[in-house]
């Protein structure tokens, strides 16, 4: 028995021989045995009783409290989906332990807790880190959130987050006149050069019909060589193969950031990338102009039947989802020490936004609290690659994110359970009415 | 006499309701008997259960006098029993025979074997008289030809009790008519038939008995030609029913909407299916355009309402030219437009009933302001909406539009076009699907509404309503003006040969 209590604990030994501080000291053992054994106590305990006391009076009770709450959340659908996509990320996390037991037992239990503790391995300077990774996430989220809001699929976020990150940079290099405005310019250009390769698939869904889907996707690659093109003519750094980076006035402001966290590479990124979230939750569901969009997302014909003019709401709606993703592109390469590569793939990002919006429900504030979940595993994968080789941390990673994103299985599971669950409810009354 | 099925006490629960409380149904051999209820009055369930789709909790059922145990449709059909659903199941890319073979298939050495089935059923066609081409397509042909196919898939597995779920559903009046004869036919073989409907004409026209469900539980059982109409109606709904609405003669005043040589292009059929239309309708009357469906209602309305742009012709309301205009302007300009199909044109279903409300004039005060919108004021105009035209819900004005029920719907959809003011309303079948409760409030609403001096026009396919509804009738035949009729000089089997093309007026 001891000996294989031994070797449960033993990651968490390894861990303890680690560098990083902040887990260095603290007793695992002690610490794992005050936590897991109060739980299994708990939960045999529950068990145990709900055995005992199923039948009485007051097991009944209890049993018909959780029936109504259960009940209150079946009749709101909100709540099913909030609940599937929690659940969906336990499974992601569950499902990415097990790929991490099948890789390296050893290192299991210590490299999943520094993924999901990721944020906070290095105090303020990884949390910064993790909010600095998720600003763009969060925003190319948006972007397919809001198309998907008007019955869009854009799949274009990354060529849109391209063609965005390259005009900010060449503004960022070339025009050096701006001063103060130089970062301002530059990401209101990214902006209108995502809004203007994300009009191209609206436009021609709205006019010809061509599958938006289609039309994105093929941008993608449109925009990898053409930026490829634009970057070796006109801000080229030979010596490197890369592109020059932008003057540092044309750098994401960090403002007071830097102070709260030290060495970090976070800057006022997130202040926009929040702003852009309240302005498109209350664009979404506020305004006339949201009315609209969802009635063409929800039902084209309806919205035609009520005169709405559904063109010009589907090239809108696409033009408004690329400037986000352009936005993106800016947050991502308007930093020191990153720079747009000579590239022959697509932007991940723009792909992972695809992931955050599902997980977010297509809300601004679910893809917001979907975006940071990102940031953070996406940090705890780059701390545990002190135990497992970079490939198979980006495999965890993509795991957790992508099963994360099956939250409408989970959905429809939380929907059979409460039904099963509502039969039972209808037996617990009749059996009360034998003996009324 | 001897009973072809008795179902006896059957009771069939599901979650929340009991959809059966201890019914008996007798039928008698070669007898039409006929299943008459509102919708969710069990008739469904009911023969699900006799078809073995569903288990009874209580109860049992005797097929020829033999106590029996329906598991399964399999056991159904070895017991003779056979369904005609209401959603006809159907391969559309196989032919008939291929169809009606399914899951019976003649092989030799895993080869199909078609000669002695096609002969099979070409015999079955002739003695019922069903008329059908064993080698058609069923993407190919009608509706109407669709259900034979399904009557044959039957009949080739020999059953002698046939279930017909609201089988008139989706006919023409024609197909309705040839309908009723096959049954007749089928009855006067030997086969016995049960028949759900909520239609009182069609179970005066063929059933031999009628037995009344209500809410899960049995009314009764009578004979049909010893009951009344206003008796089965009461039976059914549960009180009085009226049928002719008191209508005042109608106070035409000035023309509101005038169609002249108007003619629309089917980019689906590539042609114009409404060809040099002229007529007007007045404030204070109702037209009826009757007609067979298809003969060019759709796009008529579809024309009228700026769906589809018109190919030649102008349209005027209250004097004002709106054939250039769009849907919206023409909308503000007095057009109110109750959709032919209400799910995928009149609602967003989506959406909670207060948004529904306002989908035409959410742009408008006091539903916004400054381009946001004014939810309370949006609330408080359902909430009126609802308790004026008595629409109902399970939580009010947040009720999500897919919850509701068709009529309640469809009272939602004309409650909205009626209150916005407008002094056209252009309704088409207004009441198709719908159980007669909510037929009779839609058709009080639409007779108020003219009362009120609004100009209606209605399209129906039901001549009933027609006769019910109109001051004037206009029939409608291959696109085109075949005749104008007053409803009080005019007789049904007049119209039908209007409608079936057989006779044009002259001056029309």
């Amino acid at each position: 028995m001891k000996r294989i209590w031994e070797k449960i604990i033993h990651p968490f030994k390894v861990f303890g021989r680690k560098t990083h501080t902040l887990f260095a000291n603290i007793p695992w053992r002690k610490l794992a045995g005050w936590l897991l054994y109060p739980l299994a106590l708990l939960f045999g305990a529950l068990v145990a009783l709900k055995r005992k006391i199923g039948a009485t009076r007051f097991g009944k009770r209890l049993d018909k409290a959780w029936l109504k709450v259960l009940h209150w959340s079946g009749e709101k659908p909100e709540t099913i989906k909030v609940a599937s996509s929690l659940l969906a990320v336990v499974f992601g996390l569950l499902f990415g332990f097990i790929v991490m037991l099948v890789v390296d037992p050893s290192s299991a239990g210590s490299g999943f807790l520094t993924i999901i503790l990721g944020p906070f391995q290095q105090g303020m300077r990884s949390v910064g880190d993790t909010i600095f990774y998720a600003v763009p996430i969060i925003l190319t989220g948006l972007s397919v959130a809001f198309a998907f809001r008007t019955g869009l699929f854009n799949i274009g976020a990354s060529g849109q987050l391209y063609v965005g990150a390259f005009v900010a940079v060449y503004i960022g290099v070339q025009w050096d006149f701006l001063g103060p405005f130089h970062w301002v310019v530059a990401s209101l250009g990214a902006m209108l050069a995502g809004a203007a390769w994300g009009a191209i698939p609206g436009l021609l869904k709205a006019f010809r019909n061509v599958h938006e889907v289609v039309v994105s996707i093929m941008l993608n690659y449109v925009s990898i060589y053409l930026v490829n093109l634009a970057v070796r003519s006109f801000i080229f750094n030979p010596t490197l193969n890369r592109a020059l980076g932008p003057e540092s006035s044309a750098h994401i402001p960090t403002l007071f950031l830097e102070n709260i966290f030290p060495r970090s590479s976070i800057n006022i990124g997130i202040f926009i990338t929040l702003a852009a979230v309240f302005l498109f939750h209350i664009l979404l569901n506020r305004t006339v102009f949201g009315y609209e969009l969802k009635s063409v997302g929800l039902n084209r014909d309806a919205a035609r039947y009520a005169g709405m003019k559904e063109k010009r709401n589907i090239t809108l709606s696409m033009t408004i989802a690329g400037s986000i993703a352009g936005l993106a592109g800016a947050m991502m390469y308007l930093v020191p020490g990153t720079y747009i590569r000579i590239l022959d793939v697509p932007v991940e990002q723009g792909f992972t936004g695809i992931a955050i919006a599902l997980l977010g429900l297509s809300a601004p504030v679910g893809v917001l609290i979907a975006g940071l979940f990102y940031g953070a595993i996406n940090r705890g994968g780059y701390f545990a690659q002190s135990l497992y080789r970079e490939e198979i941390v980006n495999v965890i990673i993509a795991v957790i994110i992508y099963f994360s994103a099956l939250s409408l299985f989970t959905q429809q599971m939380i929907a059979k359970y409460i039904n099963r669950r509502t039969k039972k409810e209808i037996q617990l009354k009749e059996s009360e009415g034998d003996v009324g | 006499m001897e009973h072809a099925i008795e179902m006896l006490n059957i009771t069939k629960e599901f979650p929340g309701i009991k959809a059966n409380d201890d019914i008996t149904l007798k039928v008698r051999k070669g007898e039409i008997h006929a299943l008459l209820g509102e919708n969710g009055a069990g008739k469904t369930t009911l023969m699900s259960v006799l078809f073995g789709l569903y288990q009874a909790d209580g109860g049992e059922i005797r097929v020829n006098g033999q106590k029996v145990q329906i598991r399964n449709p399999n056991d159904a059909n070895d017991l003779g029993i056979g369904m005609v659903h209401q959603h006809f199941k159907l391969v559309n890319r196989f032919t008939v025979a291929e169809n009606i073979v399914l899951g019976e298939e003649d092989t030799k050495r895993g080869f199909m074997r078609y000669d002695a089935a096609i002969k099979r059923i070409e015999n079955l066609s002739k003695q019922y008289n069903l008329n059908v081409d064993p080698h058609a397509r069923v993407q190919d042909i009608s509706v109407g030809h669709q259900q034979r196919v399904e009557i044959l898939k039957i009949l080739y597995r020999d059953a002698n009790i046939l279930i017909f779920d609201e089988p008139t559903a989706a006919l023409t009046p024609q197909e309705i008519d040839e309908l009723m004869d096959i049954l007749q036919n089928l009855a006067n073989e030997g086969k016995s038939i049960v028949f759900i409907t909520h239609k009182l004409e069609e179970i005066r026209r063929v059933a031999d008995r009628v037995t009344v469900l209500r809410d899960g539980k049995r009314v009764d059982t009578v004979e049909v030609s010893t009951t009344t109409n206003n008796d089965l109606a009461k039976m059914m709904v549960g009180r009085d029913v009226v049928f002719d609405i008191d209508k005042e003669p109608s106070k035409p005043k000035d023309e509101v909407l005038q169609v002249e040589d108007l003619s629309v292009y089917s980019p689906i059929r590539k042609k114009n299916v409404v060809k040099n239309m002229n007529f007007n309708v007045r404030g204070g009357e109702i037209l009826c355009v009757a007609g067979i469906e298809g003969n060019g209602q759709t796009e008529l309305v579809y024309g009228l309402t700026g769906l589809n742009p018109v190919s030649a012709g102008k349209i005027w309301v209250n004097g004002e030219d709106v054939t250039d205009l769009d849907i919206r302007e023409r909308s503000l300009r007095g057009v109110s437009h109750v959709p032919e199909d209400r799910q995928r044109h009149g609602l967003v279903l989506d959406f909670p009933l207060s948004y529904n409300m306002v989908l035409q004039n959410y742009f408008q005060s006091p539903f916004q302001q400054k381009g946001f919108l004014q939810e309370h004021n949006i609330l408080e105009h359902t909430n009126r909406l609802i308790d004026t035209y008595d629409i109902r819900t399970s939580s009010g004005a947040a009720t999500l539009a897919r919850s509701m029920s068709g009529g309640n719907q469809q009272k939602a959809i004309l409650g909205r076009e009626i209150d916005r003011g407008n002094s056209l309303l252009i309704a088409v079948q207004p009441t198709r699907g719908l159980d007669v409760g909510a037929i009779e409030s839609i058709h009080k609403q639409i007779i108020a509404a003219r009362d009120a001096g609004k100009a209606v026009l209605i399209v129906s396919y039901d001549l009933n309503e027609v006769f019910m509804l109109s001051d004037r009738i206009l029939v409608m035949y291959e696109g085109q003006n075949a005749g104008v009729f007053d409803p009080q000089e005019t007789t049904e089997s007049e119209l039908g040969l209007y409608m079936s093309g057989s006779k044009r007026s002259e001056d029309a």
